[in-house]
């Protein structure tokens, strides 16, 4: 395991974010010089990994591609298993689209440094900005945050926001086990499963600066069948962990 | 209730724990299961309301409303099979650029060494 000085990793899953994705690397490095940042290219066809590669020059940025499209979750598990091979000891998801503003960083990060938490999730939803999620994504949010809520015993406001961060056990965890299909909310019952604290801070989040929303329409409700599957599977589920190449 | 209707329920309740299982323990993927899940869904409602499955049948000019049930299970079948071809196609178009990768990985290493040790012996 190679030693690092930095402690913290900022994971940006990025597929097809051209518009954004160099605003999103300045945004960081300018309100967290001393986190690192790895950006995952999904398979983009534009010129995300061209820009991406440029930052990438300077130490503490770091550009990794996977040969073709495998989709959000198998992304965030590829910077997992780098952030667990190279010791980091948080990780955090910031998403290439510009919506995750790099100033909110630390209020995710604080509670783990204060071993408060084991992974801390950004809500829109806990007073800070004025997010109204259009009407058929507002459903879907207030039914994930019921049924999470019911199974974590307590309350989740936002299940389906990617801000968030980690300690070194979750990203151990998830480098061997991560949800391929729209796995933010799945991902919180499973960290529920294994034991570990989450908590929900409140953010202020931007609306979406540039490209399209992978999530819309009639392809929302087959979306929370499979998620409302998956959890329900998940609560039978034996959590077995463990694997020779983590 | 028919004799063939309680079969088939209980072929259907049979697959349904057995997929269940299968996810539970990680040796099905939810996104391949869904069509299964559809199907055991379609079966179970057809099989427990004769009323539906009696209407189908006569809709379709099926003489024997058991037979539907056949004819069901059938279709669904065929458009797992379909399915499957699919993902197969996926699976070998990502084997083929996965195999690529890592041949010119492996060219690129070798290159690497070959610089390593024509460095190395000029010294």
């Amino acid at each position: 395991m190679e030693e690092t000085t930095h402690k913290i990793l900022v994971i940006i899953p990025a597929y097809n974010e051209e518009e954004t994705i160099g605003g999103v690397i300045e945004d960081v490095k300018k309100e967290m010089p001393g986190a690192d940042i790895v950006v995952v290219n999904d398979g983009s066809t534009d010129a995300t990994p061209l820009i991406v590669r440029e930052f990438a020059r300077e130490k503490g940025v770091t550009l990794v591609s996977h040969p073709y499209n495998m989709g959000i979750g198998a992304t965030m598990q590829t910077g997992f298993r780098y952030a667990g091979r190279k010791g980091y000891e948080i990780a955090v998801q910031v998403d290439a689209d510009g919506q995750h503003p790099a100033i909110e960083i630390k209020k995710l990060v604080g509670p783990i440094l204060r071993k408060e938490a084991d992974a801390v999730v950004g809500s829109r939803f806990l007073g800070f900005g004025e997010y109204r999620p259009s009407w058929p994504r507002g459903v879907a949010i207030w039914i994930f945050s019921t049924v999470v809520s019911k199974i974590a015993g307590k309350t989740f406001t936002d299940p389906t926001s990617g801000f968030r961060a980690f300690a070194g056990d979750v990203i151990r965890f998830f480098s061997r086990l991560y949800p391929d299909d729209y796995p933010e909310v799945e991902a919180l019952v499973l960290l529920h499963k294994k034991g570990f604290a989450i908590m929900e801070v409140p953010v202020r989040m931007a609306g979406r600066k540039g490209g399209r929303s992978s999530i819309t329409g009639t392809r929302g409700a087959y979306y929370m069948v499979k998620v409302l599957l998956a959890i329900f599977v998940d609560l039978l589920k034996k959590i077995d962990t463990t694997e020779e190449n983590p | 209730m028919q004799t063939v209707q309680v079969i088939s329920i209980i072929i259907a309740l049979a697959l349904f724990s057995a997929i269940i299982d299968l996810i539970r323990r990680g040796l099905l993927k939810e996104r391949y299961s869904v069509l299964w899940l559809a199907s055991i869904f379609a079966i179970m409602a057809l099989s427990v309301w004769k009323g539906l499955l009696d209407r189908i049948a006569q809709m379709v000019g099926v003489a024997y409303p058991p037979s539907l049930l056949f004819l069901v299970a059938f279709l669904f079948v065929l458009v797992i099979l379909l399915h499957f071809s699919v993902v197969i196609s996926i699976f070998t178009e990502r084997n083929k650029i996965l195999t690529q990768e890592v041949s010119l990985l492996k060219a690129r290493l070798e290159e690497r060494e070959k610089k390593g040790e024509g460095r190395s012996e000029g010294k």
